[in-house]
């Protein structure tokens, strides 16, 4: 469990701060969803959250994180970078660099871990069928497309199975195929228990796998409750956040003044 | 007006792993309002980094208005083909958000004030016009994605590429790529883009090509290409009609491939007395 209170972060020499008084709260076995407008404070609470801010990227923080019920400033990185993994929008800064093949990259992390051989080949391959990346294992990961590549770091991620898993924007470079590989491997390992949160503009992908949705504005948590009813909050719009399909249909045939009957046989086939 | 033709087209990376292209024959027209989509990996950026000279092909030859790009100037090209990558960072280094936007019209030889009012048109376009002295790496990456739009913009070519351009924008900058796409459009100039949001797809672009594995598997407007008998095809690489186009398929409504299409078709079904 992460735990934020009253947490405000300001980068270094930024006029104002990036985060303000944010609290939430990412229970085990929860996909928490992350929206707003361009720089609300998306990626900023991804660094935050994951304690890269302000321990490596500078700025000042006020307000506590815990870790399971631990404060996350005085960890050293090592011990967090084991328990919270982080996957960003640009799988360039991702990826390892050292990697030759796809199948070494998504072993370097397990690697890291100092796991058994047996164990690191059993979580490689595992990451590698759940994002169905098998074919590109021989493959060099800079010669990738930008989506395979987004895919292969989120199998590294997936390899080490980290308890608590921030994702910013993980989908951005994907196909809807893929996205939709990324929700059910998410899905799946929050039933298994992982805490997990997630930025994204894909608000579909956030109604199927989010039990809750936090909304930020200039910073600020906006919106915050059930994933439901953010999603289906008028406002969202106003914080620069699209509707998921299905609630933008609906809010479209109900404001074109079509008759009753056509709205409702339109709901009864988005079931 | 210049058209583009792709004869044969192969294009095999040099390690030689993959047939990038396999084999394409395409011809787009002047003006005419393209998308293209498909599986990641299955060559949409390669194609379009074939329009404008970046990549060569093994065999074949890409016609610009006839004429086979290898034996254009790399500075005729650059007048003709703006190609706006996926990756912002792949694009941005000046100093300030103008001197980026002003670098590619000067190298074309524009000055004074019609270089002024090409980039200032360019920056408003995509909304950066009191960002002129901002340093590029100040703004997020979603503004760094419209600052290289805005770039490519600024150079007034008659063919206009974008590689994905409305991957993470919010509302308001899925609605700025819109409208730069529809007025590149009005102004008669060729637009063609790649995305992975078929909803904008749809309801944005007269053209609709998809690719598989290095070939094009399907080309036709949006009713078409998402249409029922199309299913087959699109899933067989993966991609799903967008939800007006489902919806109307199962109320029996036809093709529909966008909200505003749907609705119409409910709109002028008849009601049950």
């Amino acid at each position: 469990m992460l735990t934020l209170d009253a947490v405000t972060y300001r980068y270094a020499g930024a006029p104002r701060p990036s985060l303000l008084e944010v609290s939430l709260e990412l229970r085990e076995g929860e996909v928490l969803g992350v929206v707003g407008a361009s720089e609300a404070g998306k990626t900023t609470l991804c660094l935050v959250v994951s304690g890269l801010a302000p321990r490596t990227v500078g700025g000042t923080l006020s307000g506590r994180i815990l870790l399971d019920g631990e404060e996350i400033g005085p960890l050293p990185i090592h011990a967090l970078a084991a328990r919270i993994g982080i996957a960003f929008a640009s799988p360039a800064t991702q990826l390892s660099g050292v990697a030759g093949t796809v199948y070494e990259e998504i072993a370097f992390g397990p690697m890291n871990l100092g796991l058994p051989r047996a164990e690191i080949i059993e979580r490689t391959e595992r990451a590698m069928a759940s994002l169905r990346v098998e074919a590109l294992a021989a493959r060099d990961p800079e010669r990738l497309s930008g989506g395979q590549q987004q895919l292969v770091a989120i199998a590294g991620l997936l390899a080490m199975r980290p308890s608590h898993l921030v994702l910013d924007e993980p989908t951005a470079q994907l196909d809807p195929a893929g996205t939709t590989l990324v929700a059910e491997a998410l899905a799946r390992l929050a039933q298994d228990g992982a805490s997990i949160l997630i930025t994204e503009h894909k608000t579909d992908l956030l109604a199927a796998i989010c039990s809750r949705v936090v909304a930020l504005e200039a910073g600020r948590a906006a919106l915050s409750g059930a994933a439901g009813e953010v999603l289906d909050d008028p406002r969202l719009a106003e914080l620069g956040v699209a509707a998921p399909s299905r609630v933008r249909l609906v809010r479209s045939a109900r404001s074109a003044d079509l008759p009753t009957k056509a709205i409702e046989r339109l709901a009864e086939v988005l079931v | 007006m210049p058209s583009l033709t792709l004869d044969s087209v192969v294009h095999v990376y040099s390690r030689g792993e993959v047939r990038a292209l396999d084999g394409i024959d395409l011809q787009i027209g002047a003006g005419e309002l393209v998308a293209l989509i498909g599986q990641n990996g299955s060559g949409k950026t390669t194609l379009v980094r074939h329009l404008n000279g970046l990549l060569r092909p093994t065999t074949g030859r890409v016609l610009l208005d006839g004429a086979d790009l290898a034996r254009h100037t790399v500075a005729q090209l650059a007048r003709s083909v703006g190609l706006v990558f996926q990756d912002p960072a792949s694009q941005i280094f000046a100093g300030s958000v103008r001197a980026e936007v002003e670098f590619g019209p000067r190298n074309l030889g524009m000055g004074g004030a019609g270089l002024r009012e090409a980039v200032d048109e360019a920056l408003a376009a995509v909304g950066l016009e009191s960002e002129g002295r901002t340093n590029p790496y100040d703004l997020g990456s979603s503004r760094q994605k419209l600052l290289a739009l805005a770039s490519v913009l600024a150079m007034r070519t008659p063919i206009l590429i974008l590689d994905e351009p409305t991957t993470g924008q919010d509302l308001r900058g899925v609605a700025t790529v819109r409208g730069v796409i529809g007025d590149a459009h009005a102004a008669g100039r060729t637009v063609i883009a790649i995305s992975h949001d078929m909803e904008f797809v749809a309801s944005t672009f007269d053209r609709v090509i998809v690719m598989r594995a290095g070939t094009l598997i399907l080309d036709g407007p949006p009713a078409s290409v998402f249409a029922e008998p199309a299913w087959e095809a699109l899933r067989s690489t993966y991609l799903e009609p967008t939800l007006a186009a489902r919806a109307g398929a199962r109320l029996g409504l036809g093709s529909t491939p966008t909200d505003a299409s749907l609705i119409d078709a409910l709109r002028q079904e008849p009601q049950p007395s």
